[in-house]
C-alpha cells in the first residue's frame, strides 16, 4: 500500500506527457512522507496505457475500466478515480494540472472529503507539516498553503516538475471494475474539434513564438508569426488580449488563465507583457522580446530585448534563420 | 428555469497586489475592487439564456464576503439578474470547499436548475468551486465553456476549451457550467438599470441561516510572498546582434 497515488491521463491510447510530470511530483512527495506511489488510469480499453505506466517505479497501476468511460466525462471519471484511490488507500492524490486535471480533480477531492491545492509549483516541509507552494493573483503572489484533511489532493503545474523517465521494472497491474451506474451520469461526451497543427504542442515545445496586440490584426499571425515559428519548429502562443479579440484560438493563450509554458526559447512579438501573461512564460529559459515601446513591461523579464517595429525585424529574423 | 450566478468581489485585474510586511496577508491599501471578470461573463451568459428562453427565467446572484460585496451584487442586478443574495462572512475564513457548500445550500433552497460560475476567481486562482458543487449536488458539469446552447428540452450543449481544441458535451439539467474567456463580452450596466436594480429583491444572510457550519477550513493559506523576480537582461540594437547573442551566448538557435 502506497501513501501516494498519481491520477494519470491518456489520449488516443497513449499516456499524456503531463502525467509523467505528475509522477515526478509524486516522487518528490514520497521523499518527504516516505513510502512509494501508485498510479491510477481510468478509461475503456486501456490495458496498453496501464502497461505503459508500469515502468515508472509505481507499486501498483490501478486500471479502472467501465463502458461509461468510453468518452471522457468529469462525472464518470471522478467516480473511477475515487475507486482507485480507495483501493490504494492513498492519503495523497497527485494530478497534472491539465484541462482534464483541472476539470475532474475537484470532484475526486469532494468524493474523498479532502482539501485540494491547485496548480502546485513546489512542495516544502516534511511529513509532520507539508506546505504546498502555489501561484495566486495571476502569479503576482506566491501562496503557501496547508491542507487540514486526512487525504490531501493536489494538481501540479507541469512546467515545475520534469517528466519522469521510464526506469524499467514492472509495477503490478490491478484491474478494477468501476461498476458505474449509467443512470447517475447525466452528461455525454459528444466530440472534439481539435485544432489541427503540425507544430509541437505549446506546453511541450522547445521553442515558442507568441504574438500580441502589436500584430495589429489576426491575419498577421499567419504572415509574421507563423514563418518564424516554422523556422524554429516552434509552437505558437498568444496574449490574452488577442484571444479576447478573437484573432486566435483560446488554446494558444499563454498566461495565468491560459497555458503556462517554459520552453528553452520564448519569443514575444508585439506583446506588452501584462502581469497575467508574464505569469505564463517567465519560467522560460531564454526570453526574447520584440516591441516598439521601450517602456513595455515585457522587457523587464526578457534576456534580450529589441526595441523595433516588429513588421520590419521579425521577417528579417526569419530570413536569417532560413539562411543558416 | 432558475439560474444561480455569483459575483465575487476581487482585486482589480490590473491592480498590483503586495503581501503584507509580515507575509501573513495581502495589503489591500490603494487597491481597487471589481467583480471577478469570469463571474461577469457568467452573469452575461445567464442573462442571454434567460432572454432567449420561451419560459420564465429567474437569475439569482450571490456574493459571499463582507458588506462591501453588496456593490458586486448590485452590479449583477443592474446587468439584468433578478434577485441578489449576500452571504456575510469573513473572507479570510473561506476556502473553496466552504464556498461550494454555502452555494450548494442556496441551490437547494432556491431550487436552482442551472449554476453558471466563473471558471476561477482572479485572486485565489483555485478553479475548484464549480466542480466541487457539481459533485456535492450529483450534477453534471461543463467547465471552461466557450459556447452554451440550451436545447429547450432540459438539455444543454456546451462547447468547452480543452487542451488541443474545443470539446462538445451534452448535459441534462440541473447542471453546473463554468465560463471561460471567449464565451461572451459582458455588457455594461446602464444608468437607468443601475437605478432599477436598487428596487430588486436583495437578501442578506449569514452562514448560520443556511445551516452550514464553519469548521476548520480544509485548505489554509499560511503565507504570502512575492515571486522571485527574473532579472532583466540586455537590450540589443539590431537583428544582427540579437542573432549573434542567440547563437553564441544563449545557444538556442
Amino acid at each position: 500500500m502506497s501513501k501516494i497515488i498519481v491520477l494519470a491521463e491518456h489520449s488516443e491510447g497513449s499516456v499524456v506527457k503531463a502525467s509523467l510530470n505528475a509522477i515526478t511530483a509524486a516522487k518528490q512527495l514520497a521523499e518527504k512522507v516516505g513510502g512509494g506511489f501508485d498510479i491510477a488510469v481510468v478509461g475503456h480499453g486501456i490495458s496498453s496505457v496501464a502497461s505503459a505506466l508500469t515502468t515508472y517505479g509505481a507499486g501498483t497501476v490501478y486500471q479502472v475500466e467501465d463502458a461509461a468511460f468510453e468518452g471522457y466525462t468529469a462525472q464518470a471519471y471522478a467516480q473511477g478515480f475515487h475507486k482507485a484511490v480507495e483501493a490504494s488507500g492513498a492519503s495523497f492524490v497527485v494530478v497534472a494540472s491539465t484541462a482534464k486535471g483541472k476539470d475532474c480533480t475537484p470532484r475526486v477531492a469532494a468524493r474523498l472529503d479532502a482539501g485540494m491545492a491547485s496548480d502546485v509549483i513546489g512542495i516544502e516541509g516534511d511529513a509532520s507539516g507539508l506546505i504546498y507552494v502555489r501561484p495566486m493573483w495571476a502569479g503576482n503572489i506566491i501562496g503557501r498553503v496547508k491542507i487540514n484533511t486526512d487525504v490531501q489532493v493536489l494538481t501540479v503545474r507541469t512546467t515545475e516538475f520534469d517528466a519522469a523517465e521510464s526506469t524499467g521494472g514492472a509495477s503490478a497491474v490491478e484491474s478494477i471494475s468501476a461498476g458505474i451506474d449509467a443512470s447517475s451520469i447525466r452528461m455525454r461526451y459528444v466530440g472534439i474539434d481539435a485544432v489541427k497543427s503540425d507544430r509541437p504542442a505549446l506546453t511541450d515545445a522547445d521553442a515558442v513564438v507568441s504574438g500580441g496586440r502589436g500584430l495589429k490584426e489576426g491575419e498577421n499571425f499567419d504572415k509574421i508569426v507563423a514563418p518564424l515559428a516554422d523556422e524554429l519548429n516552434a509552437a505558437i502562443g498568444a496574449s490574452r488580449a488577442v484571444v479576447d479579440l478573437g484573432w486566435v484560438p483560446n488554446d494558444w493563450q499563454v498566461g495565468q488563465t491560459g497555458k503556462v509554458v517554459a520552453p528553452n526559447l520564448y519569443i514575444a512579438v508585439g506583446i506588452s507583457g501584462a502581469i497575467q501573461h508574464l505569469a505564463g512564460m517567465k519560467g522560460s529559459k531564454t526570453i526574447v522580446a520584440i516591441n516598439k515601446d521601450p517602456e513595455a513591461p515585457i522587457f523587464q523579464v526578457a534576456d534580450y530585448g529589441l526595441v523595433a517595429d516588429l513588421f520590419d525585424v521579425v521577417p528579417q529574423i526569419t530570413a536569417k534563420l532560413k539562411e543558416r | 428555469m432558475k439560474i444561480l450566478v455569483t459575483a465575487k468581489r476581487v482585486t482589480d485585474w490590473d491592480s498590483k497586489v503586495l503581501p503584507t510586511s509580515d507575509g501573513t496577508g495581502i495589503n489591500f491599501d490603494n487597491v481597487d475592487f471589481k467583480m471577478n471578470p469570469f463571474c461577469e461573463i457568467a452573469v452575461e451568459e445567464a442573462i442571454r439564456i434567460a432572454d432567449a428562453s420561451d419560459d420564465d427565467c429567474e437569475i439569482v446572484v450571490v456574493a459571499i464576503g463582507d458588506d462591501e460585496a453588496t456593490q458586486q451584487v448590485r452590479q449583477a442586478l443592474a446587468m439584468g439578474a433578478n434577485k441578489g443574495i449576500l452571504i456575510e462572512c469573513e473572507e479570510s475564513e473561506l476556502d473553496s470547499d466552504y464556498v461550494a457548500k454555502l452555494l450548494v445550500k442556496v441551490c437547494e433552497e432556491e431550487e436552482i436548475d442551472l449554476v453558471l460560475l466563473g471558471k476561477q476567481a482572479v485572486d485565489g486562482d483555485s478553479n475548484q468551486v464549480g466542480q466541487l458543487m457539481a459533485e456535492y449536488l450529483g450534477w453534471p458539469q461543463a467547465t471552461f465553456a466557450y459556447k452554451v446552447e440550451p436545447q429547450g428540452n432540459g438539455e444543454m450543449t456546451v462547447q468547452r476549451e480543452v487542451d488541443g481544441g474545443v470539446e462538445t458535451v451534452s448535459l441534462s439539467l440541473p447542471a453546473v457550467i463554468t465560463t471561460d474567456l471567449r464565451l461572451n463580452e459582458p455588457r455594461y450596466a446602464t444608468l437607468p438599470n443601475i437605478m432599477k436594480a436598487k428596487r430588486k429583491p436583495f437578501d442578506t444572510m449569514e452562514p448560520d441561516d443556511l445551516d452550514v457550519e464553519l469548521g476548520e477550513p480544509k485548505v489554509e493559506v499560511i503565507g504570502y510572498s512575492l515571486p522571485s523576480e527574473r532579472q532583466a537582461g540586455q537590450m540589443v540594437a539590431s537583428v544582427e546582434e540579437l542573432m549573434e547573442k542567440l547563437a553564441n551566448e544563449a545557444k538556442v538557435i
